[in-house]
């Protein structure tokens, strides 16, 4: 097939098309996102689901049907999904499942840069390090592989420069056909109660070693350099930095990064009179590497903070702990649009002096000047359960003040369950929820959820969730629904109102993103032409 | 170009919305059809607001990282006059900058409409500018716009850049000449 330029995102939704996914299914995340759009736009079936649990529940689910599942999330979201995630290597699949999991070092648009390998190793799933757009379309048709043979769930373990970074691809499209999707009844297998959860891990860890004594590990390899004196072993976009920084030095770069090729590892740093790991993020090389009792170098702490480029693997090689170059002056920060809706929100709760217990999306952006009008955010979900404890615990004339400030993809997110808590334990002073209602996803792109009523494609989705029937029906009375652009006066006096009442209070401040109906307006006159 | 480098940086940068995505992909897309290894390498998502976008574009037969290294852009090319600071330090001794300083005739009419449709070719322009100093065939630069841009907006981005071109390669060499604005 002619060879293509594409970022690893795109080449990752290629080797899916390639590699005869039957679902790709996942949660919109920086930088992971552009995977299941590509994905749709090539022609394969994708879907968002509310959150990134729910999507590695349902790719579990296609791969326990003898079908190929590719999950996809940001960094972050493997916590949500954790707990699918660490089951799901006991039970083992029989189809092949995927998950391309999108790490953030230097945070340019997260709230941590944690380290996916942790995961792996936690909850004993193999895992591939991609490290440019050539490896991601290698490594994703791999993994189903590895998935099908091992029966294990496997970790596409990709940072933000190897999926938004563009490099030539070959693609090589996947000849073996698959058998088609049935179901095997293996109740010992599947069904996780303690007494077939205990051979199900001794099965999971006779898998991982089947896995680390096979040709994978050493098949996964690459190898280039041939200085004697300097051996760098590197995973992932790290290794090409490497390369760069130390041309002639040894390069070794493990594919797969669970489990560890150790043996490769220590016979290449036993050769080289230096040898020094070079990887983004916690040591999770060096770790494993000193563990196994192979004579590797590491690195400065400071290293561990942010990107790594050529020029710091050369302060690395070099030893230089000098202060590294700052940029002259910073960029422009993103700030929210001028005609967004969330502004005449933010100038409300900050006139009325709120405590705002907030969350994650463009609306957090309200935190910034002239609105700093945000007191917490932590992570998805977390302004309602944040804000009811705030509320549990201050003085009433304090407690009147909290405010939790969730967007609508959120809310479906995570913030479904906080609303059954406040229902379920209401704080003295009650509490007031603001749905910041703008009908998409719009922090990472626009991206369609349950209570748009559009599919992943655009398309009209079966349903559409109703905020205000949901409250309703979870025991919250006091359910309103406003424009505040153009209800702005009730906007703020509903909110005034509602603070003082000390009962349960949900308020939908709905109106919808200019850069989302602009887009939508789009794809409706590309239908219609 | 620099024939004797074995890799060629540039940088491009600007505030999210002026098409700077864009452009990197023209000039990427350019280099990819002449046959080079190419990798290109930004950071978007929070640029959808309006904050400072870059795109590093590498090539040569060989390329490693996709990042270009801080002070060896051989070329870097600003959009907006407020990103040259915060971007200068990544330009190499020597490096050339390219800013919209070096379109004028781009923004020569007073009528609103016509410097709103100016702004909104910026990126093309310079792309222009910059293809004057690279060497690489003029059809594989319209081939690219040809595939990264919607077909309703070919005439236009097609023409300023052929247009541009041609003055940058007519006038472009005395660029020292003093520039309408000093950063």
């Amino acid at each position: 097939m002619a060879e293509q330029f594409l970022t690893g995102n795109e080449a990752i939704a290629q080797a899916a098309l390639d590699g005869a996914v039957s679902l790709g299914t996942g949660y919109p995340g920086t930088p992971s996102t552009e995977i299941l759009e590509r994905f749709d736009q090539l022609g394969g079936r994708a879907q968002w689901a509310p959150n990134e649990k729910v999507a590695l529940e349902v790719g579990l689910g296609v791969a326990y049907g003898n079908a190929r599942a590719l999950v996809t999330m940001k960094h972050v979201g493997l916590n949500v999904a954790a707990d699918a995630l660490f089951s799901a290597t006991y039970t083992g699949v029989a189809g092949g499942l995927v998950l391309a999991v999108a790490d953030d070092p230097g945070m340019h648009s997260s709230q941590n840069e944690q380290d996916t390998r942790r995961y792996a190793e936690a909850a004993g799933a193999p895992m591939l390090e991609p490290g440019d757009a050539q490896e991601a379309y290698d490594y994703t048709l791999q993994g189903m592989e590895i998935s099908a043979r091992f029966q294990l769930p496997v970790i596409l373990r990709l940072t933000t420069r190897v999926c938004h970074s563009k490099t030539r691809v070959t693609p090589r499209r996947d000849r073996v056909g698959l058998p088609a999707p049935r179901y095997e009844r293996d109740i010992p297998g599947r069904v996780m109660i303690p007494g077939y959860a205990r051979p199900a891990h001794v099965r999971l860890r006779e898998r991982l070693a089947a896995l680390a004594a096979s040709e994978l590990p050493e098949a996964l390899l690459r190898l280039d350099g041939n200085d004697p004196q300097l051996g760098i072993i590197a995973s992932g976009v790290a290794a090409e930095h490497a390369r760069e920084a130390a041309p002639n030095a040894r390069v070794l770069k493990p594919g797969l990064t669970h489990p560890l090729p150790l043996e490769a590892m220590r016979r290449f740093a036993e050769e080289a009179e230096r040898c020094v790991v070079i990887e983004e993020g916690d040591p999770y090389l060096y770790t494993a590497a000193r563990a196994a009792g192979i004579p590797v170098e590491g690195r400065p702490e400071s290293f561990r903070f942010g990107e790594l480029t050529a020029d710091r693997v050369r302060r690395i090689l070099e030893r230089d702990e000098s202060p590294e170059p700052q940029p002259e002056a910073p960029g422009k920060p993103p700030r929210l649009c001028s005609d967004c809706s969330h502004r005449v929100v933010f100038r409300a709760l900050s006139n009325l002096d709120c405590i705002v217990a907030g969350d994650i999306g463009c609306y957090t952006l309200g935190v910034m000047p002239p609105f700093e009008a945000m007191d917490t955010c932590v992570c998805m979900g977390a302004s309602i359960g944040v804000g009811l404890g705030l509320r549990h615990a201050l003085p009433a004339h304090e407690a009147r003040r909290v405010v939790s400030v969730i967007g609508d993809s959120t809310f479906v997110h995570t913030g479904l369950p906080g609303l059954a808590e406040m229902a379920y334990n209401p704080p003295e002073t009650g509490h007031v929820v603001l749905i910041l209602d703008n009908e998409t996803t719009a922090m990472t792109g626009l991206q369609e959820h349950p209570g748009t009523g559009r599919r992943l494609d655009h398309h009209p989705a079966e349903n559409k969730l109703n905020y205000e029937a949901v409250a309703l029906a979870l025991g919250i009375h006091h359910v309103h629904t406003v424009d505040p652009t153009t209800q702005t006066e009730d906007f703020e006096r509903l909110l005034h109102d509602a603070l003082a009442a000390e009962r349960l209070t949900l308020i939908v401040a709905r109106h919808p993103c200019a850069l989302a109906e602009r887009r939508l307006a789009a794809f409706q006159a590309a239908q219609e032409g | 170009m620099t024939q004797s480098a074995p890799v060629t940086n540039i940088v491009l940068a600007g505030l999210g919305g002026q098409g700077i995505v864009t452009a990197s992909d023209i000039l990427a897309q350019t280099v990819f059809r002449a046959g080079y290894d190419v990798k290109k390498s930004e950071i978007h998502g929070m640029s959808q607001r309006g904050g400072s976008v870059s795109s590093d574009i590498r090539f040569g037969p060989r390329i490693h990282s996709p990042m270009v290294p801080a002070g060896q852009a051989d070329f870097l090319v600003i959009t907006e006059s407020t990103q040259v600071t915060p971007n200068r330090h990544r330009l190499r001794p020597g490096g050339r900058l390219i800013t919209p300083d070096a379109v004028p005739h781009l923004f020569q009419d007073d009528d609103p409409q016509a410097s709103a449709q100016a702004a909104r070719m910026v990126n093309v322009a310079l792309l222009a500018v910059l293809s004057v100093h690279l060497d690489l065939p003029e059809e594989q630069w319209l081939a690219a716009i040809r595939s990264q841009l919607p077909e309703r907006l070919h005439t236009m981005n097609l023409e300023t850049f052929q247009h541009t071109r041609r003055v940058e390669a007519l006038f472009g060499q005395l660029a020292e000449r003093p520039r309408p604005r000093a950063y």
